[in-house]
């Protein structure tokens, strides 16, 4: 009965994965770290099915053939125990364990080591903020958000940390997770094998908008993040028409105490918010909002309602022109 | 303070109406109401049944949230409670089920049943045993309290600093939840150390430590987790409370301290914690199984040694629950290997289970498919648990919904299939009527299959990359028909209460004096062997254990009767007290006081206190007796 019913769900589970795409999913990892979790998972439900399967035969028969048949009142005899079943039961989880432990032991110590100079990692500081992502590439001089630019088949060595509370990094279809602690810097890498996009998360609560602190994995083969490097080292943050003119205007009277804008030479921008350089090529708005004016709009009017408790302060007491000044100039960063 | 005064104001007119309005014969009135009997009791019968009503009552209410919470995660990117409420949900949630839910019905049933199974007349401290339930409810009423004055506790049961510090909730919430859990804290100490006296000191004569039932083990052990958990949490919920209230700053990185410090103190006492809760429910299990296959324990002494194990290692295994916070791979490869070793006698259990009903004859009463519903749903609890053990997978399933379902697994499937068992099992002994099986039978099965249908997959939802704690996911993620049908059998968990809710009243409805019967079940261990309703002294003569399963061996000799150790004498009992609630009220009041700031009313509350307990060292009380015609009276009526 109970065998029936997991043979139900494991074929819905078949059906499942056949249409998931791989964009977040632990099962079809894109790189070296995920493949090595996915082995252990499946090494470990492998025992873990044989041992149900014993577990499950002996329930089902003993259920079936020791029901009380009606008119039965038999006393049945009173089995003390079995030394030799005792031991059977011992030992064979023990070498299962075992089975398990060594392969374990190992990827722990793997995913641990720092990736050898030889091997010009692709260095990237994560710092965590109630509830946007900041990436740094301090070898590279770039300051981004949002969106962490890597390149393929070159292991990323990340360094994490937080602002805030505890956040945790984690981007299903590359690598496991690692959690940024204020005061604390921790250590990972990921690598991805073929270019394209996947989604992260943070998986530690950090806040009422703990859900919607998302961001996005974007792997390039490395001619194309190249590409993107020198387009982010260079970035094209000077407003071009009168009316971006005027958005950046608006955007040194009223952004800048949080965020900065590189390239745009504003004078002591801030750095609370997100560095905003290269905004329009990015996906997203706020890690979440597909990055498009009127969107915009509805973000700068009330992050609130995009994200509960973000700390941007409404942008809604701006004039019409100026907003739409704003908006032109920010979509206009590249 | 102002409110309070009103509040106090308030309760005494509602007593003055209730009551009749004071006069000379007011005392005698509300000291001879079965309120007051209740309210003063040290029965541990009594305190039992308090425990589970009360543990029940906090059942419904984090069922209730948890049904909320299902609802809110039906559609992706629904709005119907999102953001900080959501995380009060949760919160909430978790803390209600594990604190007050699981704790005190576990608890419950040892009151009800351990002192009848070894043979003894009550606990060893009847008057902090009352003491700890009325600390018990305290705690979990101002836990609640949060939801009608200034907003519920949001950061978590698990309560992780910095988002539970001042700056990043702000707010009474995470402060309800410091006193609360630090007051019953205080009662469910002082209840461990109360059963492990028992147990030691309070044996019939003749009843060996391993001729104990298993139920009584399992407490015995539970009580010594309590003993050496709960002081780590104390420690650092009053660390905590500085930071919060007095404005120190142990867990402020930027000022010197160290966040991890909390998470290390809380898994030091939070993974005992998760023994403290299960090992209980495996007692139940083997009462039950033993008693409806109509055989003795397969592997009695194997199973007390692998209880004792579990509790053992469950110490050295903390840090299991913190493999990515970057203690490094030694540090997780350790703990890797210690968690797995759990495993082990573990393992011993379930085949102890499966042996026992080997060759036996099996009665499938609700408390007996409530046991053997467990055995399967424990054990894909247990290896998902083993899977969890290893670093590097663990990496990926580490608060992500595949954490929620192992979790849910163990204790639904572990800890509330126990009690519900026990609930079955030991309602005859409780009430003195059975409850109905036609009704046991629904509820069964609709909670049985509505829990796997909410969290087996889940597994897959963690899989897919849904962290836990979300109040939402997006519609290109893929996982939403994942968690409606997840949704769905929460629900039919909620019927099912129903239904149980209704079987009770049912139940006491059609009850009659004939219904009540001593030993329903054809039982095995001595609570069985007494009259019913339970006498107040329990054993009219204390009995004489011959072995294990002590009434079961009288009944197979052809006993009518346990063998008495003593010659019919008056019985010494404990004296109520209305100090236990009183004491109670004196920690709430002070947990309210520190809450609201109002350091005066925090001192205050503690000098009520202190002057309850001054003042009973010099009260002479020493109980009563209860003479030999009483008893002979009684037994007849029986």
């Amino acid at each position: 009965m109970i065998g029936r019913v997991l043979l139900t769900f494991a074929l819905f589970a078949l059906l499942l994965s056949g249409c998931q795409q791989p964009r977040m999913s632990v099962l079809e990892p894109q790189g070296e770290a995920g493949q090595m979790q996915l082995d252990l998972v499946y090494l470990s439900i492998y025992i873990m099915v044989f041992v149900c399967v014993i577990v499950l035969a002996i329930f089902t028969y003993v259920l079936i053939r020791f029901r009380q048949k009606p008119g039965d009142n038999t006393i049945p005899k009173q089995v003390e125990g079995s030394t030799k079943l005792e031991i059977l039961w011992t030992v064979v989880p023990i070498i299962l364990l075992a089975i398990l432990a060594v392969p374990t032991l190992k990827s722990t110590f793997t995913l641990a080591a720092k990736p050898p100079k030889a091997e010009q990692p692709v260095e990237v500081k994560v710092t965590a903020h109630q509830y946007w992502w900041e990436f740094e590439y301090p070898e590279l001089g770039i300051k981004t958000a949002q969106e962490l630019h890597i390149p393929t088949g070159k292991k990323v060595h990340l360094e994490l940390t937080s602002v805030d509370v505890v956040h945790s990094f984690w981007v299903p279809s590359l690598a496991g997770k690692t959690d940024l602690i204020p005061g604390r810097k921790n250590t990972m890498w990921m690598k991805a094998d073929k270019p394209g996009t996947y989604e992260g998360r943070c998986a530690e609560l950090c806040g009422a908008s703990h859900a919607l602190m998302n961001f996005h994995v974007v792997a390039e083969k490395p001619e194309e993040f190249q590409k993107w490097v020198k387009q982010r080292q260079k970035p094209s943050s000077q407003p071009q028409t009168a009316q971006e003119k005027e958005g950046k205007k608006v955007f040194a009277q009223n952004c800048m105490g949080c965020h900065a804008i590189d390239g745009a030479g504003l004078k002591g921008p801030g750095n609370k918010g997100p560095n905003l350089a290269g905004f329009g090529d990015r996906d997203k708005i706020a890690g979440l909002l597909e990055n498009n004016p009127e969107n915009l709009n509805k973000w700068l009017h009330n992050p609130q309602n995009v994200k509960p408790g973000a700390h941007m302060p409404a942008i809604d007491f701006l004039k019409k022109k100026d907003l739409d000044a704003l908006e032109a100039y920010l979509e206009s960063l590249k | 303070m102002g409110t309070i005064v009103s509040i106090l104001v308030l309760v005494l007119f509602l007593t003055a109406i209730l009551t009749g309005g004071y006069n000379k014969k007011f005392l005698q009135r509300v000291q001879g109401s079965n309120m007051w009997d209740w309210l003063t009791t040290v029965d541990h019968k009594k305190i039992g049944i308090m425990y589970l009503g009360a543990g029940g009552f906090f059942f419904l209410i984090g069922g209730l949230e948890a049904l909320l919470i299902r609802v809110q995660l039906f559609y992706p990117n629904n709005d119907f409670i999102v953001g900080d409420t959501f995380n009060q949900l949760l919160t909430m949630h978790g803390t209600t089920m594990i604190f007050f839910v699981a704790m005190p019905l576990l608890i419950g049933f040892m009151n009800v049943a351990v002192p009848l199974q070894i043979g003894a007349r009550d606990v060893a401290f009847p008057f902090l045993n009352a003491l700890s339930f009325w600390l018990f409810l305290g705690g979990g009423i101002m836990l609640n309290l949060g939801w009608l004055f200034g907003g519920a506790a949001d950061a978590g049961w698990t309560s992780y600093v910095p988002i539970a510090s001042n700056q990043f909730s702000p707010g009474p919430g995470v402060d309800y939840y410091v006193l609360g859990l630090q007051i019953s804290g205080i009662g469910t100490l002082i209840g461990g150390i109360n059963f492990l006296v028992t147990i030691i000191n309070m044996r019939a004569p003749g009843m060996t430590f391993l001729r104990l039932p298993l139920f009584t083990w399992t407490t015995f052990v539970t009580s010594a987790l309590i003993l050496f958990a709960f002081p780590p949490l104390t420690v650092g919920l009053l660390l905590i409370m500085f930071d919060r209230i007095f404005g120190s700053h142990f867990f402020d990185a930027a000022m010197g301290g160290n966040s991890l410090i909390w998470q290390h103190l809380f898994w030091i006492f939070g993974h005992p914690e998760v023994y403290i809760v299960i090992l209980p429910a495996f007692g139940i299990i083997s009462e039950v199984i033993s008693t409806f296959s109509k055989k003795r324990l397969f592997g009695y002494n194997s199973m007390v040694f692998a209880t004792i194990l579990i509790g053992f290692l469950g110490f050295m295994v903390w840090a299991h629950h913190m493999f990515t916070v970057g203690m490094g791979p030694v540090a997780n490869a350790i703990f890797a290997v210690a968690t797995m070793s759990i495993a082990v006698p573990t393992g011993i259990k379930i085949f102890n289970w499966l042996f026992t009903m080997w060759g036996g004859r099996l009665q499938f009463t609700t408390a007996m498919k409530f046991a053997v519903g467990f055995i399967p749903t424990f054990v894909m609890g247990g290896v998902t648990g083993v899977m969890l053990a290893s670093p590097p997978a663990d990496y990926q399933y580490h608060d992500s919904y595949f954490v929620v379902a192992h979790f849910h697994y163990v204790l639904i499937g572990g800890t509330v299939f126990g009690v519900l068992a026990g609930v079955y099992y030991w309602w005859p002994r409780m009430f003195g009527h059975k409850l109905n099986e036609r009704l046991g039978n629904v509820h069964f099965w609709l909670f049985f299959i509505g829990f796997h249908l909410t969290f087996l997959i889940q597994h897959w939802l963690g899989l897919y990359g849904m962290p836990r704690r979300v109040f939402t996911y997006q519609a290109a993620d893929g996982l939403t028909w994942i968690n409606q049908v997840s949704t769905v059998g929460a629900v039919m968990m909620g019927v099912a209460t129903l239904v149980f809710l209704y079987n009770v009243v049912y139940s006491r409805k059609s009850a009659t004096a004939a219904s009540a019967e001593r030993d329903p079940w054809d039982g095995r261990t001595l609570e069985w062997a007494i009259p019913c309703p339970t006498p107040e002294y329990n054993f009219a003569q204390l009995p004489k254990v011959r072995g294990l399963d002590a009434w079961w061996m009288e009944k197979m000799a052809g006993n009518k009767e346990l063998e008495p150790a003593e010659p019919l004498q008056p019985i010494h009992m404990p004296s109520s007290s209305y100090r236990p609630i009183l004491m109670s009220l004196g920690f709430f009041v002070s947990g309210l006081g520190f809450i609201f700031r109002t350091i005066e009313v925090g001192v205050l509350g503690l000098v009520m206190v202190f002057l309850l307990m001054f003042t009973r060292s010099f009260e002479q009380d020493h109980g009563y007796h209860i003479e030999v015609d009483q008893i002979k009276e009684a037994e007849k009526g029986a």
